[in-house]
């Protein structure tokens, strides 16, 4: 398994000004499997999951310590490119964010941005991302709608296509089903597990059943006192986590005594 | 407690009495402006030159001159003004330089019209030696709307969500990329309301032209951007106060073109907000 | 590893970015620039007036009479300004803060919509229209009402300013009024208050720092405003005190008399000059009124 590392996380910590939210974090993540971050709200899971596409550097003021290295290069290096990072590494956010634009143009929207394509690979760009997100069945005839008449969890499916369209590697997702109803819950978390087979995918949640659920390897992060920064507690396999806990705090996060 | 509810009446009734007066007021000066101006209107009066010493015939090179003014001004403000709402709203960080434009606008913004014609003609007309022309006087009109233009432009930038910016960069959009692609089509109704409002103001403006394009009498149409022109506002001061005897249909019928002219932005600007909203509603 | 070039920073992207955040830069301090180019012209244009024309003289002289003996007094100038300005204020702020208070609080919404788009139409009415109206008939009633022999007064003026000063003051101070929470308000009322004395005793006072600011930028409006004072107040520099007599203002005399100087001599300078402390009086009320407007939001 070792060779199959595709994220190393070394002693990383995060600064808002000068508080410190997260410390000491040390995890590696591994190739084509499902990694939930789970812990109490608050406790910077949203922070943590946004250092591996960088989209913190949005947040002015913010701090990385610690080393982020994937396939081997530590992403936090001056002369890396934050662009072709996120190329690599999408994300996919809590509510579905659709731009205004038609169903195609949201899709396109990625490869238009890398590269010049011509009208035909664009609809197999187009038409292959859809069908790996198990919507193209219900959109194939309404591809020039506003992406915005869809339902919510049609949406939100639309979104990971969006990230598929750019050839992304690794699929950064926070709580990507937290507003949507059980029946689309239960369909991303079918895609999610499709996905698999070919990326890497770190999934936040708050919802213990569906870190069991759906993924293979659990970490937990927990601020054990207020004013203090979070930590990672336990970082094991999901199995191990939720039916045999190497760590107290996480037994009582698990069986619900606080969070 | 009788009296309480007397003396709430009296001031309720007292108040919309002074909103009235206000009101019968503006619509006073519209509907006397129409009826005053309405017969004066005609094809030829809008489409013929001034004749016997502006003592007959039309205003085109008036209206003519007013509308290439226009243009020059947006071709001028309105880049500039929505790169400047841009840097405020999408690049700037909250700082000390920020706060010292944000003063600034709002001083721009109040600087008097007159200051501007000087400005225009101390430097557009003199130091740059574009003499008294288009060029000078729809520069001097830019640099007057150009608040308008930014104020509006940045509260049409704030309306855009921001989990569609994040979604963009998410993607492997540079910043650039976002904001051409993603928040400006967002933001462009506003900014056109905001900004069409504002071109309407600087149409009717006097003072800012007087010393840098208004010509007093220019019956050859302009042939660069070099050359002087007539213009509505102008125009209408030089009937009422520099012509004697000048035919009081023609002053009217001026005055109503030149309201009318303001007011077609100002609807405009309004019918195209309208439309915007009514389109985010059905979605 | 292909993929460790690539994710490297290309040159040419650094220095595109580069190039796009300086020319969004410069686009973004332009309000600046202007600001300071404007001060800048007035300042050098009228070097040459402040430095041969005895500033003294400038200041307390009496009597403005370019052409005739180059006298460059500023009083009379200074008092026409005042004059006109001082009526219109005393007109516009009543009926300003009556029609704010009137529609930002007690009118029936439906009233409100109906009222406040054409009251929002007198902003944009130009001030060239406003100065031609004015002309056509404040001016005859002004002299039918006191049997002048000219109507062209300052009073004339300031009843057409006043109305011009009335869009600025009254969407400021009414969204002053908006801002005031709805609990203080809801707190009143449970205290037994009706809603006239919720109005004037909780609403106008926590509004009234936006409501001197809406009065100070409309004060400016009515200072700076050119055209309508041209046409309207009869352009005599003699120093009057009576609203019913013609008088001349700094904007005026400008406007009237910049096409009739030769370029860059002494009266040319002058009208630079008297520019330049029309832009600091501007300035500083303008200034002032943003002072008052931050601190409303800091407040509220």
């Amino acid at each position: 398994m070792s060779n199959n590392i595709k994220i190393k996380v070394k002693n990383y910590g995060f600064y808002y000004g000068k508080i410190k939210v997260l410390s000491d974090i040390t995890m590696d993540i591994e190739q084509n499997t499902i990694t939930a971050i789970i812990g109490p709200s608050g406790c910077g899971k949203s922070t943590f999951i946004r250092t591996f596409n960088r989209m913190n550097d949005l947040i002015a003021n913010s701090k990385v310590t610690g080393e982020v290295s994937v396939d081997g290069i530590n992403i936090y290096k001056n002369n890396v490119d934050v662009v072709e990072l996120r190329k690599k590494v999408g994300m996919v956010f809590q509510r579905p964010n659709p731009f205004p634009k038609t169903i195609y143009d949201n899709i396109a929207y990625g490869p238009r941005l890398h590269a010049r394509y011509s009208k035909q690979k664009l609809e197999h760009i187009v038409e292959d991302s859809l069908k790996k997100a198990a919507l193209w069945d219900e959109v194939k005839n309404k591809l020039h709608t506003n992406a915005l008449e869809l339902s919510g969890g049609q949406q939100q499916r639309l979104c990971i296509a969006r990230v598929l369209a750019v050839n992304s590697e690794i699929i950064l997702m926070d709580e990507p089903a937290s507003s949507l109803d059980p029946i689309s819950t239960q369909k991303i978390e079918d895609l999610i597990d499709e996905l698999k087979e070919n990326y890497t995918i770190i999934i936040v949640t708050h919802n213990m059943q569906q870190a069991a659920r759906i993924s293979q390897k659990t970490a937990f992060l927990l601020t054990e006192k207020i004013d203090e920064p979070a930590r990672l507690i336990e970082y094991d396999d999901t199995n191990k986590i939720f039916t045999n806990p190497g760590d107290k705090r996480t037994e009582n996060y698990i069986t619900g005594r606080f969070g | 407690m009788k009296r309480k509810n007397l003396i709430q009446k009296f001031w309720n009734y007292l108040l919309l009495f002074i909103t009235l007066i206000v009101v019968v007021f503006v619509l006073g000066i519209i509907i006397y402006l129409i009826v005053k101006g309405l017969p004066a209107l005609s094809w030829e009066f809008i489409t013929q030159k001034p004749e016997a010493g502006m003592r007959g015939g039309g205003i085109f090179p008036a209206i003519l001159g007013t509308l290439y003014l226009i243009i020059g001004t947006i071709i001028f403000s309105l880049p500039v003004g929505i790169f400047a709402a841009l840097y405020l709203n999408e690049y700037a960080s909250k700082n000390r330089l920020t706060r010292i434009i944000r003063l600034s606008i709002v001083n721009v913004s109040g600087v008097p019209s007159v200051v501007f014609g000087l400005f225009g003609l101390g430097f557009f007309v003199i130091l740059l030696k574009f003499g008294k022309s288009i060029l000078a006087g729809s520069l001097t009109l830019a640099l007057l709307i150009l608040p308008v233009i930014i104020t509006a432009s940045e509260e049409a930038l704030k309306t855009v969500p921001d989990s569609y910016r994040q979604a963009s960069l998410a993607l492997g959009a540079t910043k650039w990329q976002t904001v051409i692609k993603v928040i400006l089509p967002q933001a462009l109704p506003g900014i056109v309301t905001g900004s069409v409002i504002g071109i309407g103001r600087a149409a009717g403006e006097t003072a800012p032209i007087i010393f840098t394009v208004a010509a007093f009498s220019q019956p050859n149409l302009p042939n660069s951007v070099f050359s002087q022109v007539m213009a509505l506002p102008y125009h209408l001061y030089v009937l009422a106060t520099q012509v004697p005897n000048a035919p009081e249909n023609i002053q009217w019928g001026t005055a109503l073109v030149l309201l009318l002219l303001v007011l077609f932005f100002t609807i405009a600007g309004t019918v195209i907000r309208t439309r915007a909203r009514l389109r985010k509603v059905n979605l | 590893m292909l993929w460790m070039e690539k994710f490297k920073k290309s040159k040419f992207r650094i220095f595109k970015t580069f190039l796009i955040s300086k020319f969004v830069f410069i686009n973004g301090i332009i309000s600046i620039v202007v600001l300071g180019l404007i001060l800048a012209f007035l300042i050098y244009n009228s070097l040459k007036f402040f430095s041969s024309y005895p500033f003294f003289d400038f200041i307390s002289g009496t009597r403005w009479s370019p052409t005739v003996n180059e006298k460059f007094g500023f009083v009379p100038l200074m008092v026409g300004s005042l004059e006109v300005a001082f009526g219109a204020i005393l007109i516009a702020v009543p009926l300003g803060i009556g029609v704010a208070i009137y529609i930002g609080e007690l009118a029936p919404r439906l009233v409100r919509e109906t009222l406040k788009p054409i009251i929002e139409v007198l902003a944009t009415i130009p001030s060239v229209v406003l100065g031609f109206i004015g002309l056509k008939t404040v001016v005859p009633f002004v002299k039918n009402i006191f049997s002048l022999s000219i109507g062209l007064t300052a009073l004339s003026g300031s009843i057409i300013l006043a109305f011009m000063s009335l869009p600025t003051i009254i969407s400021i101070s009414e969204d002053a009024i908006n801002a005031v929470p709805n609990g203080l308000r809801n707190a009143s009322l449970a205290l037994g208050a009706n809603k006239w004395e919720t109005t004037y005793k909780i609403v106008v006072p926590t509004a009234s720092s936006g409501i001197l600011a809406a009065v100070m930028l409309g004060l400016g409006r009515i200072i700076g405003e050119t055209m309508a004072v041209l046409m309207i107040t009869g352009n005599s520099p003699r120093i009057v005190f009576s609203w019913l007599q013609p008088v001349r203002t700094i904007t005026a005399t400008i406007a009237a008399e910049m096409g009739e100087t030769v370029q860059g001599g002494l009266h040319y300078s002058a009208l630079f000059g008297i520019g330049l402390v029309l832009f600091l009086v501007t300035f500083l009320t303008n200034f002032t009124a943003d002072r008052f407007v931050n601190r409303i939001r800091n407040i509220i």
